[in-house]
């Protein structure tokens, strides 16, 4: 049969087949950069073939939104999708859900990532597992995969953070992880520990409370939802939390564990001491469950230089996502969040989710574009009485910069004579960093307390300086005041 | 959990040195680690929404109006001032080499430092050994 892409020489390389790999490729097609998608699996999907283990998704699709589907307005309203420039190719996993809930099933995600690669017409060369890396003397790199070697000037890693992780706590060796949770019945009439107190361990706890007689999550740092936005566990899963808070059946413990042992009757024990009350703990159950996350699956790419953070588990990485240390490595996807941005009010980026991760793909794509084959995508020019307004419309319904809080902003470059062109969508970090041309920036912003407001950045004779306006109840951003800010900011 | 740093290297910083393990260990999963390449700027003078950073490992330069004023090394933390008093930082700390830091954000910072007295004292005792530093030159 004969290969998607053959063993060879490609400008670029992207490596997997989840929302990450698909958006890249096809960000990559669009700028008319020559690439080859290599994948492991079968079909498109990555993570979501197989993950969530209880089967539905985090964030929300709205079917029925204030925008209609398929406009970019729309976008966020639905966070799941991956981004298109036809309307046709565009909200393609709403379209596949049922509408029994606002978030979509493991299957109809999947369903919508499978029908965006056929649709937009993402190639991927499915069955090839890439397995070590080189560095090049040319100082390109070398992909040695099951079907061969791929050389190439730039690679993109979407390899999602889904290799299952354990923490280092004596005993947790014999602790089932969470991908290797059973079903549900398999957990009738047991005493369950979870250890993690993050999305997967209330996800576990709340597939589990209609079937074990009691589930006790056990980790170090305590569960504050005191702003929902920012909380570390997503609405989904409260249901164990106002069981424990109610003092019902379920428990959620402050403790850092120091020893997992099993007992005679095929059950654990587990010790530990507490963080927010000190005190010893011992707890015993019939069944225990490590939610303790997941990692990268970076295999030999320290050998080219790529550093890690969060206890080797992510990628550290420039704001535009290229690894730290490894000139030419790029990650999208999930893996993403390696990048944190300003982190302003200690907030960081929504590159994790899909929602976030989409829009840096695009970003991704347009450096590389630039950096190294000099492509850059034509850019629009706005007359001096436009300006404002564009701005204050990208505030108020820019999809980007309300899925990337601080992390993306909308720039124009201010031209001489009044007028400025568009210069896209730029990560926030880069906007303040670099040199630069008279520029605004603008981006939607949260503080701690979960205040959602807009802030301009004037670029002026090098220097940036920050304008934070007032936040509006109803985010309506493009009123005539925030207009007549944006204008205060123009030169004159 | 367990976004942050390697327990065994946050226990040996000085700052930390008065925890217990579950209280180190407590501290590691609640904040995130985070690296920096060199060059990149990590605090930003004039800018509000500043951090608390530690430094893990690596060395930055604090830059003031374009002139640099000193290093700060593994163990050293820098952005307490501004976090604290909420005002934006005076200087810009940027990465001289690759820089790993545990990232306190500012709304956590108070709590935090009433949750473990023993940090606070010791910052205590650093900000005055700088002030007397300054106050000698002065």
């Amino acid at each position: 049969m004969a290969l998607t892409f053959p063993p060879a020489e490609y400008p670029v390389v992207v490596v997997g087949s989840g929302p990450g790999g698909l958006q890249t490729s096809y960000c990559l097609s669009r700028l008319g950069i020559d690439h080859a998608v290599l994948s492991a699996d079968e079909a498109p999907g990555g993570m979501f073939r197989s993950l969530p283990i209880f089967g539905r998704l985090l964030s929300w699709s709205k079917p029925d939104a204030p925008f209609e589907p398929g406009t970019r307005e729309y976008e966020w309203y639905d966070h799941n999708s991956l981004l298109a420039d036809d309307p046709a190719h565009r909200a393609l996993v709403p379209a596949e859900m049922n509408r029994s809930f606002a978030v979509p099933s493991r299957a109809e995600m999947e369903a919508g990532l499978t029908a965006f690669a056929e649709r937009a017409g993402v190639r991927v060369q499915y069955g090839c597992r890439w397995e070590s890396t080189r560095r090049a003397e040319d100082g390109g790199l070398v992909l040695h995969t099951s079907t061969g070697e791929y050389r190439c000037r730039a690679a993109v890693f979407a390899l999602g953070v889904t290799d299952p992780w354990k923490s280092d706590i004596p005993g947790i060796e014999d602790v089932p992880h969470y991908a290797e949770t059973l079903e549900p019945r398999a957990y009738e009439g047991k005493r369950v520990i979870v250890i993690g107190k993050r999305n997967s361990g209330f996800e576990i706890a709340d597939g589990l409370l209609p079937w074990a007689r009691r589930v006790v999550l056990v980790s170090p740092r305590p569960v504050q939802t005191s702003v929902l936005a920012l909380s570390s566990v997503r609405v989904r899963y409260m249901q164990p939390l106002e069981d424990a808070g109610l003092g019902g059946g379920t428990l959620a413990l402050d403790a850092a564990i120091e020893r997992v042992e099993r007992t005679g009757e095929g059950g654990f024990r587990v010790h530990a001491h507490g963080t927010t009350r000190p005190g010893e703990i011992e707890l015993e159950a019939d069944a225990a469950i490590a939610a303790t996350g997941f990692r990268t699956p970076l295999l030999d790419l320290g050998e080219v230089g790529v550093q890690t953070v969060a206890q080797g588990r992510i990628p550290a990485l420039t704001p535009f996502w290229e690894a730290v240390g490894a000139p030419g490595v790029y990650v999208a996807g999930n893996a993403t969040q390696g990048a944190a941005g300003l982190r302003r009010h200690g907030v960081g980026a929504s590159s994790p989710a899909v929602h976030g991760f989409r829009y840096n793909a695009r970003v991704l794509a347009e450096a590389i574009a630039e950096r190294h084959f000099g492509v850059v995508p034509e850019r629009s020019l706005l007359a001096p009485n436009e300006i404002a307004p564009f701005l204050a419309r990208e505030l108020a319904h820019g999809p980007d910069l309300w899925a990337q809080k601080a992390y993306l902003a909308r720039v124009v470059t201010l031209e001489a004579g009044g007028g400025a062109r568009d210069a896209g969508i730029q990560p926030l970090a880069h906007f303040v960093d670099a040199s630069g041309p008279d520029a605004l920036a603008v981006t939607i912003e949260m503080n701690a307390v979960g205040e959602i407001y807009p802030v301009a950045y004037v670029r002026r004779a090098g220097s940036v300086t920050e304008r934070v306006l007032d936040p509006e109840p109803a985010h309506a951003y493009d009123m005539p005041r925030y207009e007549a800010e944006l204008v205060g900011l123009l030169p004159s | 959990m367990g976004n942050g740093a390697d327990i065994e290297t946050l226990g040996r910083l000085a700052l930390f040195a008065d925890l217990t393990r579950p209280q180190v260990e407590a501290i590691a999963h609640t904040f995130e680690e985070e690296m920096f390449p060199e060059g990149q700027r990590v605090l930003r003078q004039g800018f509000s929404g500043s951090n608390l950073y530690v430094i893990l490992d690596g060395e930055a330069a604090v830059v003031i109006d374009g002139t640099e004023r000193t290093r700060l090394g593994r163990g050293e933390f820098f952005g307490e001032a501004s976090t604290l008093l909420g005002t934006p930082p005076t200087a810009d700390v940027v990465a001289t080499m690759p820089l790993r830091c545990l990232v306190v954000p500012a709304a956590e910072l108070e709590r935090f430092l009433m949750a473990y007295p023993a940090v606070a004292i010791r910052m205590l005792k650093d900000e005055v050994q700088r002030l007397a530093t300054t106050l000698q030159w002065l």
